[in-house]
């Protein structure tokens, strides 16, 4: 490969991270594997503040947020949109951890990232949701190839009563905002 | 808007009627080998986590591949439904926490589903009695394909639960009906006919005592003319019978709480089959956010017919629509049509015959065997058969009579060597099931029609010359009373006597 080829190489893995980044957002905010730890989940809530695939960090802030980018009433519906009754609901669906202002903050400058979308005419124009529109979904055949593992599964679970993984009974909901100990108390 | 159920009306009749509004979400178990996304096996009450794939316990690095058996079982039960397939339907998550849905989400599809505008038709019986049938139509809303969640063991003596995967990722179709229904009959008779339409196409096996069928029901009461009221949803239903008891009941509930100036919340709440009641369901947090979002990495799905088929393709990896609709079996409706000409039944006997286990089989069966014409054949079947059955809780297949001996039972009626009722009393003694064939019981029982004219004769005279009184009622004009004594005949010959010669006899001597 020549050298201008492999520059030229680079930029575009970079471009593609940048994408796939931006499109990474919730994927971040997923929990996994509930049931192989098997702690409960208000003891598996994620750290928003300094995790690796919020967009922002990947896109210099001061790039996108651009001063006279956006028109004033827009900004003003950014920051009611961002209230704390929405960061309550949020903590409770996602069991997400705003942790500090920072936190916040990064929600924030994620909306207002997206919000820039709106500026686009896409009238008529049908939503691209999946990069992998054009791809072909493979089809398996209806045979039995994977199980009995039971062992290897159960190693990871920190209870277990007789082959059987053990949860608390029933969901402990997040407790209400007066009674939490959180950031989003003071603001 | 919806009919109005003439049961409503009629048990409100002084005050304003109340319209009851019933839909039902129905999901139903696919029959397949493995699961939607895994290669793990479908199997019921096997040990626990032993069916449970790395996908299906959603450990980190896995990935969903899509089952080819779930999609035609889709697709077949759409075609059946009437819908209209979706070419290209689309994968979303469904967000919600429980221990027993190891990703946090649930992989369904919400937005464009596989079949959408399908209408389902069932029949039921006005006034219970099955002589007069209505059809009815409830609309379907969509078809989707999704996963099914583990099973969680509540063990609230260790305030604990215990989780087993095994019907973790098994593929479900959802089956959301539009409330077209006004009562737990209607809800019930819907849910029997899609269960016989499951069964027959094999995309499920829709038994609800296994939990391969499970029946949601959202109930809601207006008044003619003003718009629907606030909804419940019920849960925790586990046959037919429940279904029926549960809407009827909660119908009730809520015409009784809006009567008493109270309010019906918008609430789900559980089906307690020992109280016959429902009962608000704890652990639930009010209205959920379910966050959907597209399914990163499941493409969309898409199927063909015979006209879009590309050339040069793996057919493994095809569905072609138009494939699978040729090659569909005869629903229920198409049954029972097929056996009122066939056979000349009513539509009524078709019904029952299609809607209990192996009757229908049996029936065609017996009728092979017997010169006994098919019209009369279905009163044995139906009225003798059928209820001894239902006393022992047998199914067609598990009748300790068989189809040839009823059939050769029928024979012996058919041609005049037993009355009828010495033929009930060869039924009773088949169904004990001692191996005996109708020939042999007959012969024991001396249950043989008298073929012997005199001897009929002398049993007819016997009888007139005890019974003065009623042989002179008759001389006076009073006929009926001729059924006394040849009842009194048959007793006499201990069922042996063909009543209609019996009364010819009696007539000639009496007129003498």
């Amino acid at each position: 490969m020549t050298p201008r080829n492999r520059f030229r190489w680079r930029v575009m893995r970079v471009l593609a991270l940048c994408r796939w980044l931006r499109g990474g957002t919730v994927r971040a905010l997923r929990l996994g594997a509930a049931a192989a730890s098997s702690a409960p989940p208000s003891q598996v809530r994620q750290r928003l503040g300094p995790c690796r695939a919020v967009p922002c960090r990947a896109v210099p802030c001061h790039a996108i947020r651009g001063g006279n980018g956006l028109s004033s009433p827009v900004c003003a519906l950014l920051q009611d949109s961002v209230t704390v009754e929405v960061l309550d609901h949020l903590e409770r669906l996602a069991l997400v951890d705003f942790r500090d202002a920072e936190g916040v903050e990064r929600l924030r400058e994620a909306v207002r990232f997206a919000e820039r979308l709106r500026e686009v005419n896409t009238e008529g124009i049908e939503p691209l949701d999946s990069v992998l529109e054009d791809r072909c979904l493979y089809l398996r055949e209806d045979d039995v190839t994977e199980g009995n593992c039971t062992a290897e599964l159960l190693k990871n679970a920190r209870e277990k009563v007789e082959e059987y993984f053990v949860a608390p009974p029933g969901n402990i909901p997040l407790p209400e905002l007066e009674e939490r100990d959180t950031f989003l108390k003071g603001s | 808007m919806p009919p109005v159920c003439w049961k409503f009306i009629k048990l409100h009749e002084n005050l304003a009627p109340w319209v009851p509004v019933v839909g039902l979400e129905i999901h139903a178990q696919i029959t397949s080998n493995s699961k939607l996304f895994s290669g793990s096996q479908v199997q019921f009450a096997a040990p626990p986590n032993s069916l449970v794939s790395f996908f299906d316990a959603s450990l980190p690095g896995t990935l969903p591949v899509l089952n080819r058996r779930c999609v035609e079982a889709a697709v077949m039960t759409g075609l059946a439904l009437n819908c209209t397939i979706n070419k290209k339907s689309l994968f979303d998550r469904k967000h919600y926490f429980y221990a027993d849905l190891p990703a946090g989400y649930q992989i369904t599809q919400q937005r464009v589903p596989i079949a959408v505008n399908g209408s389902l038709s069932y029949s039921l019986c006005i006034d219970n009695k099955m002589s007069q049938m209505v059809t009815k139509t409830v609309r379907i809303k969509q078809i989707q394909l999704e996963q099914d969640s583990g099973k969680s063991l509540h063990d609230d003596a260790r305030s604990q639960t215990l989780v087993d995967l095994n019907r973790a990722g098994v593929g479900l179709m959802e089956v959301v009906m539009e409330p077209d229904m006004c009562c737990g009959e209607e809800a019930a008779a819907a849910v029997r006919e899609l269960q016989l339409i499951l069964q027959t196409l094999g995309s499920s096996q829709a038994i609800m005592a296994e939990g391969q069928l499970r029946v949601d029901a959202n109930v809601s009461v207006h008044h003619p003319g003003e718009p629907y009221g606030v909804r419940t949803e019920v849960k925790n239903i586990n046959s037919i019978r429940f279904l029926t008891k549960a809407v009827d009941y909660e119908i009730q509930r809520q015409i009784k709480e809006l009567e008493n100036g109270g309010t019906v919340v918008n609430e789900t709440r559980a089906f307690d089959s020992k109280l016959g009641c429902t009962v608000p369901m704890r652990d639930k947090e009010g209205k959920q956010d379910y966050r959907f979002m597209p399914e990163p990495n499941l493409p969309p799905l898409i199927l063909y017919d015979a006209k879009s088929l590309p050339a040069n393709v793996n057919h493994q990896q095809v569905v072609n629509i138009d494939w699978i609709h040729e090659r569909l079996p005869d629903l229920p409706s198409v049954k029972r049509a097929k056996l009122v000409e066939l056979y000349g039944i009513l539509p009524e006997h078709s019904f029952t015959l299609v809607n209990e286990d192996g009757l229908m089989e049996f029936f065609e069966d017996v009728v092979k065997r017997t010169q006994m014409k098919p019209k009369k054949v279905i009163g044995w079947i139906l009225s003798d058969l059928l209820s001894h059955l239902k006393q022992h809780s047998l199914t067609a297949n598990e009748s300790p009579i068989s189809s040839f001996l009823l059939a050769d039972l029928l024979n012996l009626l058919e041609n005049g060597d037993i009355s009828s009722s010495a033929a009930k009393q060869v039924f009773e003694e088949l169904w004990k099931g001692e191996g005996k064939t109708p020939l042999e019981i007959v012969k024991e029982k001396q249950l043989e029609l008298i073929q012997d004219q005199e001897e009929l004769e002398q049993i007819c005279q016997a009888v007139i010359d005890e019974r003065e009184k009623e042989v002179m009622a008759i001389k006076e004009g009073n006929k009926k009373v001729i059924n006394k004594l040849i009842g009194l005949v048959r007793k006499a010959t201990r069922g042996r006597a063909n009543p209609l010669l019996v009364k010819q006899i009696l007539e000639k001597k009496l007129s003498e």
